[in-house]
This record gives C-alpha cells, sequence and structure tokens, in this order.
C-alpha cells in the first residue's frame, strides 16, 4: 500500500510518465470495453451498408466494403499492438543479447556486430522490409508479419544497449565481481541487466513503437495482412478508395486518432522511462 | 590518417552497395516463387484458356531470362547489370526500362527531401539552442509541448490532417500530385509556381514533425554542454554570454546533431516514402506504391537498390564533411 502511494507521488513528479500510461490506458478500456459491446465480427466486409457517416446504430460510421468501423477500430487495435509487441520484444531480446555479448566481451566479436548494427541502421528500414514482404508468399498473417519486422527490429537496441554497457563495466562493482571470480555470463545477469532494467524498458518501449511505424507503414504501402482489419490495413482502403478527396471523413479520422493514441501514448512512456534511467534529466524542462 | 579515414568509409560504402545487391537477388529466390511462371498463368487465366505449350514457353522464356544457367552466373550476370543501373525491362509498364521510370521519379524525391531536410533540421537545431539559452525569451518555452508531441507522429499521419484541413476543408493547396494535370512540364514560371504550390504540403508535414526531433536533439546536448567544465571556465573569465553561447555550447553540441543526421536519412526516407504516397506526390515512393500493387518485381528491386546506394552517397559525403567539423574525429580510431 505504502509502495502504491510513493508510486503515485512519483508519477505527479514524472509527468510524461503519467501522460503516457493515462493515453495507453484509455486505449486498451476503449479495447476492453469494446469487445464486451461491439459484435468484432462486423469488422469484415459486406456486414454493413456501406458508406454511412456516424450514426446511432454505426458509431464510427462504415467504410465502402461494409465494414462497420468501430467494430474494425476494436478488432484491429489490438492486432496492431501485438505486432508491434512481438516484433519489440524479439528486437530488444535479441538486440539487448548482441549488445551485452559485444561491449562486455570487445574484441572481433564487437567488431564485427558493431561493423553490421551501423551498416545496418543507415539502411533505410522500410524499404528492406519492403523487399523482404514481398519476397514472401501472398497472405501473411498478423504473426509472419511481426516477424519480418522484427527482421530489422533488433538493430537500435543493440546500438543503444551496446552503448550503455560499455560505460557500465567500467564501474567499480562490475571490477570487483570479475575479480571475485564471477564469470561473464553471470555478471552479465546478475550485475549489469538489473542495472539497466529501467534503460531496457525504455528501448523496449521505443522499439515496440518504431515496430507499429514499420507495420503501418508496410500496410499503408498494400503488404499487410490484407483480411485483416489491422489500423494500417485501414489506412491502406482510405487512400485506396481516395475516402478523403471523396469527403468521408469518419473513414480516416477514426484510424488516425487511435494511431495518434498509440504513438503518443508509447512516445510519453519513453520519455518518461528515461527519466527514471537518466535522472540527470530531471533538472531539465 | 586522412586517407586512412576516408578509405574505411568508402570500403563501407561498397559493402552495403554489395550486400543491397545480394539482398535483392537472394530474397526473391528464397520465396520459392516462379516470376515466369507466375506471371504467364496470370496472363492465361486473364486470356481466359491455358495454352498446351505453357511448359515449353515457361523453359523458353527461362532460356531467354538466364533462369536455366546455374545461380553463381546469375548471381554474377546480376552484379554486373547493376553495377551499370541495369534493372531490366519495368513488368507492369513494358516495354519502359525500370531505369527510366526511376530517373523521372528521383528529381522530384531529391527536391523534396533534400528542402526538407535541409529546413528542418537548421530550424530544428537553431530551434534547440535557443531553447536552451538562458536569454531566449519565456514564451520560447511554451513550444516545447507542441513540438515533443509533434515529434511523436509519423510524417505521413499530419501529411493527412494537414491534407484535410488546408487542402480539402479550406482548399488553400492543391491536394494531389506534384503539378496540375494537364500542365504542360516546362521551365515556365506558371509552371514552377504549380510545382511548388503543390510541394508545400508534403513539405510542410515532413518539416513540423522533423523540426521536432531536431530541437530536442540539439537541446538535450546544449544541456549537457552547458554543464562542461570549460564552460564554467570561460564563465568565470568573463566572456560575453553570446560568445559562449554560440563559441563554446553550440559549436560542441553541433557536432553529435550532424553524426544523427547521418544516421536518421534512412528513417526520414522511410517516413517520406508514405508522405508522396498519400500525397500521390511523382517521386521515388510513388512509383514504388505502384510497382508494389502491379507485382513489379524488377522496378521495387531497382528502386530499393537505386536508394540505398543514393542514401549511402549521402551518408558517404556527411562522413566525409565531418572531420571538417570535428578534427578529432579523422585521428581517433573508431
Amino acid at each position: 500500500m505504502r509502495s502504491a502511494t510513493a508510486a503515485l507521488h512519483y508519477v505527479r513528479r514524472n509527468i510524461s510518465l503519467a501522460v503516457g500510461i493515462v493515453l495507453l490506458l484509455a486505449l486498451a478500456l476503449f479495447v476492453g470495453i469494446g469487445h464486451l459491446v461491439v459484435d468484432t465480427g462486423k469488422s469484415r466486409p459486406l456486414s454493413a451498408p456501406a458508406v454511412r457517416p456516424p450514426s446511432a446504430e454505426h458509431p464510427f460510421g462504415t467504410d465502402r466494403q461494409g465494414r462497420d468501423l468501430l467494430a474494425t477500430m476494436v478488432a484491429g487495435t489490438p492486432l496492431t499492438l501485438r505486432i508491434g509487441f512481438i516484433a519489440g520484444f524479439l528486437g530488444v531480446g535479441i538486440g539487448s543479447l548482441l549488445g551485452f555479448v559485444s561491449a562486455y566481451y570487445r574484441g572481433t566479436v564487437d567488431t564485427v556486430i558493431r561493423g553490421v548494427v551501423d551498416i545496418g541502421l543507415t539502411v533505410p528500414g522500410l524499404l528492406v522490409l519492403i523487399i523482404i514482404a514481398v519476397s514472401v508468399k501472398k497472405g501473411l498473417t498478423v504473426d509472419q508479419m511481426a516477424i519480418i519486422v522484427a527482421s530489422l527490429a533488433w538493430l537500435n537496441p543493440a546500438r543503444t544497449i551496446r552503448a550503455q554497457v560499455l560505460s557500465l563495466r567500467e564501474r567499480g562493482y562490475v571490477e570487483v565481481a570479475r575479480l571475485s571470480g564471477m564469470s561473464g555470463p553471470e555478471i552479465i545477469v546478475k550485475e549489469l541487466m538489473p542495472n539497466l532494467l529501467p534503460y531496457l524498458a525504455a528501448t523496449l518501449v521505443n522499439a515496440v513503437s518504431s515496430a507499429i511505424l514499420a507495420s503501418v507503414g508496410l500496410e499503408v504501402l498494400g503488404l499487410g495482412p490484407i483480411d485483416s482489419p489491422t489500423l494500417g490495413m485501414t489506412l491502406y482502403w482510405v487512400n485506396f478508395n481516395a475516402a478523403l478527396i471523396n469527403g468521408w471523413w469518419w473513414w480516416w479520422s477514426a484510424p488516425l486518432a487511435i494511431i495518434l493514441v498509440v504513438f503518443l501514448g508509447l512516445f510519453f512512456l519513453t520519455v518518461g522511462l528515461d527519466e527514471i534511467a537518466n535522472p540527470r534529466l530531471r533538472r531539465a524542462v | 590518417m586522412r586517407a586512412d579515414y576516408l578509405a574505411r568509409r568508402v570500403g563501407v560504402f561498397v559493402l552495403i552497395v554489395w550486400l543491397a545487391a545480394t539482398l535483392n537477388f537472394f530474397l526473391p529466390r528464397l520465396s520459392g516463387q516462379d516470376p515466369v511462371r507466375a506471371t504467364l498463368l496470370q496472363q492465361a487465366s486473364l486470356g481466359g484458356h491455358v495454352q498446351t505449350g505453357l511448359e515449353a514457353m515457361v523453359k523458353e522464356y527461362e532460356r531467354r531470362f538466364g533462369l536455366d544457367r546455374p545461380l553463381w552466373k546469375q548471381y554474377v550476370t546480376y552484379l554486373r547489370d547493376v553495377s551499370r543501373f541495369d534493372f531490366n525491362y519495368s513488368i507492369s509498364s513494358y516495354p519502359r526500362t525500370v531505369n527510366s521510370i526511376i530517373a523521372e521519379a528521383i528529381p522530384w524525391t531529391v527536391g523534396l527531401l533534400g528542402i526538407t531536410t535541409v529546413l528542418s533540421f537548421t530550424i530544428g537545431t537553431l530551434l534547440g539552442a535557443l531553447l536552451a539559452w538562458p536569454g531566449a525569451p519565456r514564451w520560447m518555452r511554451l513550444l516545447m509541448p507542441p513540438l515533443w508531441a509533434l515529434h511523436a507522429i509519423p510524417f505521413f499521419l499530419l501529411g493527412l490532417i494537414l491534407m484535410y484541413l488546408l487542402a480539402f476543408r479550406m482548399q488553400l493547396l492543391p491536394m494531389f500530385g506534384g503539378y496540375t494535370a494537364g500542365a504542360f512540364p516546362g521551365l515556365t514560371l506558371t509552371f514552377v509556381g504549380d510545382v511548388i504550390a503543390h510541394s508545400i504540403l508534403p513539405a510542410l508535414s515532413i518539416v513540423l514533425v522533423a523540426t521536432g526531433g531536431w530541437a530536442l536533439g540539439m537541446r538535450g546536448m546544449m544541456v549537457t554542454t552547458q554543464g562542461e567544465d570549460y564552460v564554467t571556465f570561460a564563465e568565470a573569465k568573463g566572456l560575453r554570454r553570446l560568445t559562449i553561447f554560440l563559441r563554446y555550447c553550440v559549436r560542441n553540441a553541433i557536432l553529435p546533431q550532424t553524426t544523427a543526421l547521418a544516421l536518421a536519412l534512412g528513417n526520414i526516407l522511410s517516413g517520406a516514402v508514405l508522405v508522396e504516397v498519400i500525397f500521390g506526390y511523382p517521386g521515388v515512393g510513388t512509383i514504388l506504391f505502384h510497382a508494389i500493387r502491379e507485382n513489379d518485381h524488377f522496378l521495387i528491386q531497382g528502386i530499393v537498390f537505386t536508394v540505398i546506394v543514393a542514401l549511402g552517397v549521402a551518408t558517404l559525403i556527411l562522413d566525409v564533411l565531418y572531420p571538417l567539423l570535428d578534427p578529432r574525429i579523422s585521428y581517433r580510431r573508431t
């Protein structure tokens, strides 16, 4: 109980963290309640009259293929988040493993890993993902999509974690652990990781956010799971049917608003976590 | 040491180009798709009947495209073609070559990206420096929250919003394309004006988002530099505040910004591709979008390769210019 109030007090000081959490909780509530109240089957084409503006029956309106947009949002938001989380976790998992190994052991391993990461980061990710997505057989599922996105999602975490470990490994307590006979993997898991936890969390949120960005990008280009109602696919149909020029504002404003909430929520969460990881930032703002 | 530094950077560039070409060659082959058979079958089904000689036709085409030769021979030929920027014919708009299609789109993208990147980097860096300057006016602090919020949004989402507000509702600017349909492209004043009017919205959606990022990065660096001992020392010497600000803080804080620019180019480009698609801007992004829609593999590969090489060149130029800004870099062994 006391730790809960302490946490609340802290969140009061760390406004970015609070804003991020509130935005994401609101989104979770929307999806959660939506799943109870709305029939997500209506997110399939031809389940509602086409192109109707918002009304009592269809609060978010319907699109040209006859999807109820409220149902589409309720069904699609978790799918998009799922892609982000799978790719983000895979990316941070692989990336931080490489980062830890590379920075702790140095030597040839480090040279190779750093070289690969540096080269990988200068290449425009979306284009490489496009080549991968085009080469894979048609009819992607949401999970396959996540794995495609994850194929590049480890680059950034590897880079940031490596930089952090490089400075940590020279600290006294790491030296003491080494002298007292701890093995490399043990030091990484028991000494380095706990100290980098807030940092790892911030990296994870960041990775999830970029993974969602990449997946939405691929979907807008028409390379996503065509028959899943993800947020990006909805935007693809918006673009495909020129909804904006035709004045069907409700069709694009719903996915747009949700994507905005996702990105803003994740962004403020990262800023908040950064503040925990690096208290020197506190005097800023 | 300079020659050594240069050689290493050029080496990395060559490696990037080779990797891009290799990915382009092997990835589609890994998937086990047979482009010739798929295309012929598609055409046959469009025509309503499958010809009896289909197998023979597949064989013949494979011979013509050299697909019956051993893989390494195909790979060598591919590398040779690619190094001459020969990407074969476009499938969707045969008999045009992939090359000519890309060449037409590149000036648009380079113009849009070049101008927006220079603008947002300059404005953002200046703004970020001012935000961290104690002498800056108070109201500047009010800029921070909107900059943060904008920075978190993908380019193309802001593009959609701007398009709806400024082009659809208020009808201040054209909505779509690179110039008015039917306008005769040429170096006339009306046409140039037309192009600029069409470019404002795509450019604005990139600049507004990117500026925030640069401003935040610069401000962070400024806060760190202001805490350095040499700044305290300069203050103790009684140097003018402006001198300290410009020569001691900005001069040092700008270095990581430039490094970040080299790293960010890829992300900016990925974002700009989507902006072009949303606005139907006739650049590389839009032709890529159409190529994906039409399943034009040669065109997709050509675009991806060209863009990676172009970005590699841009990064190389930045890398070569960087020692001019920071003399330490060419001597440090990294």
